[in-house]
């Protein structure tokens, strides 16, 4: 694998991740409330119709990235690596998020409506989980932790 | 064949009932009535004929008098909001207030000076939340606190609603209104997070599920208003416009609303002579606020079968430079 093709994906996640992460708690009414859409650059986080639409087409730039890797994963690279314990973890987290955020999208549109319940539910899971991969995010970081580790056979332990 | 229900047919309705079951209240009558051409959950929407309106505020005092268990009663003294920036919002010691949208007040007469035929007139015209097709207010609600009934009502649970006020910056015409002090924000984090709850017209959902009409509609002496399916009201709608050549207002603004307004005078001429601002809702055009998001459905829906086609063709081509 070419090395630039890896820094794109890292760059591309990266930034989506921002993206969705800021847009998404742009949703609430906090950033005006604390002063950081007062921030030079940053008044569009206040704009609700601006958050909404950017955090669409970063989420449809973290699917197609996500389907990517995932497939490109399955089908060339799974031989010889293997996923390390908080891929797993945080992959876990993208599909809580993916499914909520999916279904959030459905709940968007004309005509469909669910119930107060469901609604807050879906808006804690999703809260819940992009918090949580943040954090796992964070982790692996600062910790310097893979997606992918090499398959250690039994001959060479 | 199905019908629509104004007041006076409401009336007729009913004189014909008490005639045949003296006993019979009139509003149950209104009510079966509603309840079979509604079928339980076709959207409703509502006609408003401008040019009946006289501006007596009997639909404004009705409204109150429904709905007043609906109102708030806040806790005083207010939380201490941080930061000080956040004001808040009392409208307690003003529920008298007819002149404008507030939470004790979701509906009002809005007045407009305007030359008909050479002859200066005044309209009046009863203004209150749309209920639209597809409400912003409820769709992009960070907290589920809005909801749409089957019935097209939009509806704010007082229960839930946090009072932070994103339905009233997303409506289009800035419908909802705060009251501070009162909610489910008291129990969580006063002073951090929210601000009270945020009111608006409900269209009575609660007399409607009863089966009978909203209150304001009831007691319009003048039959300003008709309930109806919506399709049927929209026929209405254009029936009266052609008969008195009218024009339409709530159709077709932000993709379509529940409140079909017909008025003799093309309605940019009524917002110039309207009193507008906060709590006094405008009458301009207004784009489908929630379009440009479905459109950015579509590229979600094509997201993932991009990426996978694009890990295939990586793969295809890796496989094609292996057998060369």
């Amino acid at each position: 694998m070419k090395l630039d093709t890896l820094v794109f994906r890292k760059w591309t996640y990266g930034i989506s991740l921002l993206l969705l992460s800021l847009s998404g708690f742009g949703q609430m009414p906090i950033f005006k409330r604390y002063y950081i859409a007062d921030i030079p650059g940053l008044a569009w986080l206040a704009k609700f119709y601006v958050t909404h639409e950017i955090h669409y087409i970063t989420a449809s730039v973290l699917l197609a990235l996500v389907f990517y890797i995932s497939f490109d994963f399955l089908l060339r690279y799974n031989r010889g690596l293997r996923l390390s314990f908080s891929a797993y973890v945080k992959i876990g987290m993208i599909i809580l998020l993916v499914v909520s955020g999916v279904l959030m999208v459905i709940k968007n549109l004309e005509g469909t409506r669910f119930s107060h319940g469901m609604i807050i539910g879906l808006d804690l899971v999703h809260m819940g989980s992009c918090m949580g991969l943040l954090l796992v995010s964070l982790y692996t970081l600062v910790m310097k932790k893979r997606w992918v580790k090499p398959v250690v056979s039994p001959s060479t332990r | 064949m199905r019908s629509t229900i104004s007041r006076r047919s409401f009336l007729k309705g009913s004189v014909a009932a008490t005639v045949a079951a003296a006993m019979t209240p009139p509003a149950a009558n209104a009510g079966n009535a509603l309840k079979s051409i509604d079928g339980q959950t076709r959207p409703l929407a509502t006609l408003i004929d401008i040019q009946k309106c006289i501006g007596c505020e009997e639909c404004v005092y009705a409204c109150q008098e429904s709905n007043q268990a609906k109102f708030p009663e806040p806790q005083k003294p207010f939380p201490k909001m941080f930061p000080k920036r956040v004001k808040v919002s009392d409208w307690s010691g003003k529920r008298e207030v007819t002149d404008r949208l507030t939470p004790y007040n979701w509906l009002y007469i809005q007045r407009a000076a305007v030359t008909i035929d050479g002859e200066e007139q005044e309209l009046t015209i009863p203004r209150r939340c749309m209920h639209c097709e597809n409400p912003p207010c409820v769709k992009l609600c960070p907290w589920g606190a809005a909801k749409q009934l089957d019935n097209g009502i939009s509806r704010l649970d007082a229960d839930i609603c946090l009072g932070g006020s994103k339905c009233k910056q997303v409506c289009p015409w800035q419908i909802p209104q705060r009251q501070t002090g009162v909610g489910l924000y008291l129990d969580l984090m006063p002073s951090m997070a929210g601000n009270g709850v945020m009111y608006k017209c409900d269209r009575c959902y609660n007399r409607i599920e009863q089966g009978d009409v909203p209150a304001c509609i009831e007691a319009c002496p003048e039959g300003v208003q008709t309930i109806g399916p919506r399709e049927e009201i929209v026929k209405q709608a254009h029936a009266l416009a052609r008969e008195i050549n009218g024009y339409i207002y709530g159709e077709h603004e932000n993709g379509g609303t529940h409140t079909i307004y017909v008025s003799p005078v093309p309605f940019d001429q009524l917002n110039q002579h309207i009193e507008t601002g906060d709590g006094q809702p405008h009458l301009k055009p207004v784009k489908d606020m929630m379009a440009d998001g479905a459109r950015w459905t579509r590229a979600m829906i094509l997201a993932p079968i991009a990426g996978a086609a694009a890990a295939f063709g990586r793969f295809y081509k890796g496989v094609k430079e292996t057998e060369k």
